[in-house]
């Protein structure tokens, strides 16, 4: 694989990664924490969303930001020709 | 047939079918018994990790901890979770393609340093030796409870059981006994949490139950946890109360913590290919959610099962009669039963044949004017809540049994792969690596097999012998994961230039100022009256409680290793070459043993 390609394989790691982790501090930092005053008018099952992102929706969330991760750099470990034959 | 015997049956049959796989799956090979030679099927090391990093804290403390202090303690099931996202984007699939045994070598090798081995070595010890203190010693507790021998017999049986399936099977036998410990905790915690949630709101998954509807009043769930709670004068669950700076550091040290387990990171070794290292991440995580998910439901379940248990009389304004709350005469067998144990008491201050349980710091205006002495649930350990489970929902002995043998196995998993994690850091890094890098495979092998056994004795002997400071002590453990081997492991990965001067300053940094900080608040070495500084939310540098320090040590870690690195010369081309290659998954099928 020539540098080119290399860096360019690199660059949408680190970009698909950067998205991911923006994704994963926004459900349980964000909404399970600091943002939840925010989120307190919506209300479910006597509570709000922000207490059920605390307690369920950042774990559901991290489970789907891992397998979309895993689906998308298959893709693209295909795409750059650095995948496992 | 009568509950001891039921215990004895299903714990027994449960240590047979782990002695049974072990004998099966014995291992060969230094990559056998450090990496169960890369051919592990990604679900089933998904499963694996899942029991390896579930320990009794998880199995028994967490729902207990979660129900005493509602939204507040939400950190442990996000900061216990969200590692394993950091895990699969920044770590796994890159020491995977590294394709070593051990997370030391890694550092040793990506900074060309026997230093930073050796840190890493040291850091490693002490994370995991303090981390199986916590786990023989919860071994010990359950089989005392249930099988009604004493602590330190229960112990020498949990050691005993250990000692053959790890030493004889190493990550081989390892791996395929927690497939099964996860099945026998999973379960075990799951039945008596469906059971309580159809009772209380109809509802089959706890995870819906949570936020519906508690029949007996009409209301949701946890409004009305949220009212009964104010009406004794405690705080309300869903409220947020605390430092919100705090509460966001405490979790990020707990998420980078996990990431940083050496225990956990090399589950990730022991799979055939970079993606499925990816892969694995993600099972790993739907099977811990399977309990993380269900545990704040059993806290608030339990929660509420408790005070209506104590006031089960309600006023026709729908809040509790606190004037009618149920007899000492009259209380139901479960609280008969763990009172003989100590966690649960009692005691009837104002004379009266009744039991008054409510906040004695905030009472009720009830409290006051009718003069109650006092608050006289006077013990209440948490760790009851998921262990007495099955008897509050009034479930078949069976399932008491059941959950014997799921806190057993939840110990003994994790302790297994803590381990591990020590004897290959003796027998690979220490002997291999650094003291007689000539010995051969068949020594090495033997050398991992009794540094195991001297790792057993000492966890048993620490287990025996638990030295007071036991709960601080694994704050530490996850400060010095989050301060030290995080920050270095990453750094070896995403910046080609990082040389060791770099890595090894901000190692020191990041442990010394997490140690240092830890130390003023709970003593040096945890030894009472020596710290500097009162352990009071007053005296904490803005706020920043010691168990949340982590996650500053990880920033001076990384801003130690920067400036250091600007001021001297980058990493030499061949270890920039060598990171080029862990960045692209082509070429790990091979295992590489040096």
């Amino acid at each position: 694989m020539s540098d080119k390609s290399s860096d360019a394989y690199w660059k949408a790691n680190i970009r698909i990664i950067t998205i991911s982790l923006v994704i994963w501090a926004l459900v349980s930092f964000g909404f399970g924490i600091v943002l939840r005053p925010l989120l307190s008018g919506i209300p479910i099952g006597g509570t709000d969303l922000g207490f059920w992102f605390a307690q369920q929706g950042s774990i559901l969330t991290f489970i789907v930001l891992i397998f979309y991760y895993t689906w998308y750099m298959n893709r693209l470990d295909r795409e750059y020709g650095v995948d496992e034959q | 047939m009568d509950q001891f015997t039921l215990n004895l049956i299903v714990v027994g049959a449960s240590f047979a079918l782990y002695v049974g796989i072990a004998i099966w799956a014995r291992a060969g090979t230094t990559a056998d018994f450090y990496a169960a030679s890369r051919g592990v099927n990604p679900i089933v090391n998904g499963a694996a990790t899942a029991a390896d990093w579930m320990s009794a804290a998880s199995f028994i403390s967490m729902a207990g901890l979660i129900a005493f202090v509602g939204y507040g303690n939400s950190t442990f099931l996000m900061g216990w979770t969200g590692g394993y996202v950091l895990l699969a984007l920044l770590l796994a699939p890159y020491l995977r393609k590294f394709g070593r045994f051990t997370v030391p070598d890694f550092i040793g090798d990506r900074f060309y340093s026997q230093t930073a081995r050796l840190v890493a070595v040291v850091s490693l010890l002490v994370m995991s030796i303090t981390y199986v203190i916590g786990q023989m010693t919860g071994a010990g507790v359950a089989f005392s409870r249930f099988l009604e021998v004493d602590a330190s017999t229960g112990l020498f049986i949990a050691s005993t059981v250990v000692f053959i399936y790890a030493v004889l099977g190493g990550m081989k036998g390892i791996t395929y006994t927690q497939l099964a410990q996860y099945c026998v905790l999973i379960v075990a915690y799951t039945i008596p949490a469906v059971f309580i949630s159809l009772q209380l709101t109809g509802q089959f998954l706890p995870q819906i139950g949570l936020f519906s509807t508690h029949t007996e009043s009409g209301l949701p769930l946890l409004t009305k946890l949220d009212q009964v709670l104010v009406e004794l004068g405690f705080r309300d669950y869903t409220g947020h109360h605390g430092s919100t700076l705090n509460m966001v550091l405490f979790t990020m040290s707990l998420m980078i913590g996990t990431a940083g387990l050496p225990h956990v990171i090399i589950r990730f070794f022991t799979v055939p290919k970079v993606s499925d290292a990816r892969k694995s991440a993600g099972w790993a995580l739907v099977f811990i959610a399977l309990l993380y998910t269900v545990a704040p439901a059993v806290g608030a379940m339990a929660r509420l099962n408790i005070i209506t248990t104590i006031y089960p009389n309600t006023l026709a304004t729908g809040e509790l009669d606190l004037e009618n709350p149920i007899s000492y005469a009259d209380k139901p067998q479960w609280m008969v039963n763990w009172e003989q144990t100590g966690l649960l008491a009692f005691e009837d201050k104002a004379g009266d044949g009744v039991i008054r349980y409510y906040n004695e710091a905030n009472p009720p205006a009830i409290a006051t004017e009718q003069g109650w002495q006092g608050n006289e649930m006077v013990t209440f350990n948490q760790d009851i809540l998921v262990l007495a489970n099955p008897e509050i929902a009034q479930l078949p002995g069976w399932v008491i049994a059941l959950i014997a043998a799921g806190g057993l196995a939840a110990a003994l998993s994790t302790a297994a792969g803590l381990l591990l994690a020590i004897s290959s850091a003796v027998s690979h890094d220490l002997i291999k690596s650094m003291i007689n890098p000539g010995i051969s495979e068949k020594g090495e092998l033997l050398a991992a097999r009794i540094s195991m056994g001297f790792a057993i004795a000492l966890a048993t002997y620490l287990g025996l012998n638990p030295p007071g400071f036991a709960a601080q002590v694994v704050a530490l453990a996850f400060g010095l994961a989050a301060s030290s081997l995080f920050p270095a492991i990453m750094m070896g990965i995403f910046s080609k230039k990082m040389n060791s001067a770099g890595a090894v300053t901000g190692m020191l940094v990041g442990l010394g100022t997490t140690v240092l900080y830890i130390f003023t608040y709970l003593g040096w070495f945890f030894i009472p009256g020596t710290n500097m500084l009162a352990n009071t939310a007053d005296n904490w540098l803005f706020g920043i409680s010691p168990l949340s320090f982590g996650a500053v040590g990880a920033i001076l870690n990384f801003a130690a290793a920067y400036i250091v690195l600007a001021m001297t010369r980058p990493a030499p081309p061949e270890i920039q070459e060598l990171v080029e290659s862990i960045r692209v998954p082509r070429g790990a099928g091979t295992a590489q043993a040096h």
